[in-house]
């Protein structure tokens, strides 16, 4: 059971208040690009063993959408962010990198 | 091999059971192999079999970091049928559902297969009509299944509460030659069979890196040193994205907790695996007496094996209601496996972008059915080094043309 922070309205709850949204920080392609980066952004994922950068909402309470940082190996949560943002705040990387020293920095 | 059989039970009856070998070698790992798989799961054993069997390819490893069947082989809920919607699954699922009527006696192992039927209910108006076209795909693909009404499921399963109260059983998807197999014995008697057929099941050998040489795979590095093959085959389920990322690529898999519980045992009340994906939740009962009951998967990415506790809740929430005779049942045990998701809810069999490495992997929720199929159709596109026609609908690239294979419309619960 995780127990995550919503950045918007400060409540801390169990995951059964909020939806999980799959991989963040994805570049959205669409009609246009090219049809390897249009498959990529929609179906290939990083899926890793450890740090993960994910979107969840906060759905039975103020209904919008966050990032939260976690570790996939542990279930630890390392923090959560606003979701006006395409990359992981400083502050987020810094709990990480204090934590995982060997984690190669968010790619 | 000494083949088992009742004359061999009576002979080490009679001097302690003494003479009993070992099922399958332990060997140490030799410099290079035509083929190395990775994953003793038993998709990856059964490709090891049908590689030595079908095909004479012998100069195989199979490389299990932890024990063999100890992934998802030896945490599922072991039904097995045939009835899905598209043709290219119906095809694969339906020839592994027959090669498990037969399988006790290839690999001469008891693997226990129970085909006591499997029956799949409609609880909304929504459901009814989806399984009478999976009933009408299933016989144009010549599958056996029928649709069964609500009093014949009461004869069928005596202990369902058919009349509601919020999800009034509305009719059923009855596949009677569905049923269930011996998990355990799924992978040792491959690994058994493969083993005397000259493959090297190396136990406690983790594959951390895959060497290449211009974009050719060369070769594996393992906890126990570099072991050099001519091809690789990466059959490892939850772990997939880690194998793929060491060779550089994504996959459109992700990794996610699937739970299962069993209850305590009791006396024989249900002689059939009972699905009913409405409410998420699915039971049968084993030889032991307990209820082995399972539901969705979580939601999130998930490398831990274990799951949120909600969804046993869930899970065991929704089966009182139909079942109200578990009620009062307590939990033995619970479990979770780490599931490897795809977009269609259909699995990868193919090429991967590097020349000489194959994958098998993306069953999700729903492989241990199709363990001798999917064996079977990997091991021919080993030989070949190309999918024949079970596993070409598979491939990769079905993402990107846009051919999916749609199974998650067609059972929410896919197992
Ligand atoms: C709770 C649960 C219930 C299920 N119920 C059903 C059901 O009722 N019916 C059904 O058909 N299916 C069901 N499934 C799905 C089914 O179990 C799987 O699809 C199937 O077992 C996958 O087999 P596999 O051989 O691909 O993977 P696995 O059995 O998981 O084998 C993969 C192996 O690879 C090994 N490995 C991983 N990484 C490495 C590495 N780096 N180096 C070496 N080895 C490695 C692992 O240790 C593992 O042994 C269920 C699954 C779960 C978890
Ligand atoms: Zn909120």
């Amino acid at each position: 059971m995780l127990i995550l922070k919503c950045p918007y309205c400060g409540v801390s709850a169990e995951e059964t208040e909020f939806t999980p949204g799959g991989e963040a920080h994805l570049t959205r392609y669409t009609s246009g690009s090219e049809d390897q980066a249009f498959t990529d952004y929609l179906f290939a994922r990083k899926n890793p063993r450890g740090v993960h950068f994910e979107r969840w909402r906060h759905v039975f309470g103020c209904g919008k959408w966050f990032h939260t940082a976690r570790c996939t190996a542990t279930l630890e949560v390392f923090g959560t962010y606003t979701g006006q943002t395409s990359t992981p705040p400083d502050n987020i990387i810094a709990v990480i990198k204090a934590k995982r020293p060997e984690w190669e920095g968010f790619k | 091999m000494k083949r088992y059989s009742a004359f061999s039970i009576a002979r080490e009856a009679f001097r302690f059971h003494s003479g009993w070998e070992r099922a399958w070698r332990s060997p140490t790992p030799k410099a290079e192999y035509d083929v190395v798989i990775v994953g003793a799961g038993g998709h990856g054993l059964a490709t090891a079999y049908y590689l030595a069997k079908n095909h004479e390819i012998t100069n195989v490893a199979v490389l299990e970091k932890g024990w063999l069947g100890g992934g998802n082989t030896g945490r599922n809920t072991t039904i097995i049928r045939s009835n899905y919607l598209q043709d290219e699954s119906a095809a694969i699922f339906e020839l592994s559902r027959n090669l498990y009527e037969g399988l006790s006696q290839d690999l001469n192992y008891n693997i226990m297969f129970s085909p006591r039927g499997v029956m799949m209910l409609a609880q909304t108006e929504h459901e009814l009509r989806a399984w009478k076209r999976t009933s009408h795909a299933n016989r144009l693909a010549g599958i056996q299944s029928e649709m069964v009404t609500p009093d014949r499921i009461k004869e069928i399963v005596p202990v369902i509460q058919i009349d509601g109260p919020r999800y009034p059983v509305l009719g059923g998807l009855w596949q009677a030659r569905g049923g269930t197999a011996r998990h355990d014995a799924v992978a040792w008697g491959y690994a058994r069979g493969a083993s005397d057929l000259g493959v090297d099941i190396i136990q406690q050998c983790e594959v951390t890196g895959i060497d290449q040489s211009g974009g050719k795979v060369a070769g594996v590095q393992t906890s126990k040193g570099a072991i050099k093959c001519k091809q690789l085959c990466v059959v490892v389920a939850g772990s997939s994205g880690m194998l793929a990322d060491m060779a550089g690529f994504r996959l459109p898999v992700e990794s996610m907790a699937l739970q299962a519980l069993v209850s305590e045992p009791i006396k024989p009340v249900l002689d059939c695996v009972i699905m009913a994906n409405t409410v998420h939740g699915y039971m049968s009962q084993s030889d032991k007496g307990e209820l082995v009951i399972g539901g969705g998967s979580d939601g999130f990415n998930n490398y831990t094996q274990r799951g949120s506790f909600q969804h046993i809740e869930e899970t065991v929430r929704a089966l009182i209601e139909t079942f109200p005779i578990i009620s009062r049942l307590k939990q033995l045990r619970q479990w979770g496996g780490i599931v490897d998701m795809t977009g269609d809810r259909s699995p990868i069999i193919g090429k991967t972008p590097v020349e000489g490495m194959f994958i098998n992997c993306g069953w999700g929720t729903g492989g241990f059915k199709s363990i001798p199929g999917s064996g079977w159709a990997t091991a021919e596109m080993l030989a070949d080094g190309e999918p024949r026609d079970l596993a070409a609908p598979f491939t990769m690239d079905r993402f990107k043309e846009g051919r999916m294979i749609d199974e998650s419309v067609a059972a929410a619960v896919a197992h």
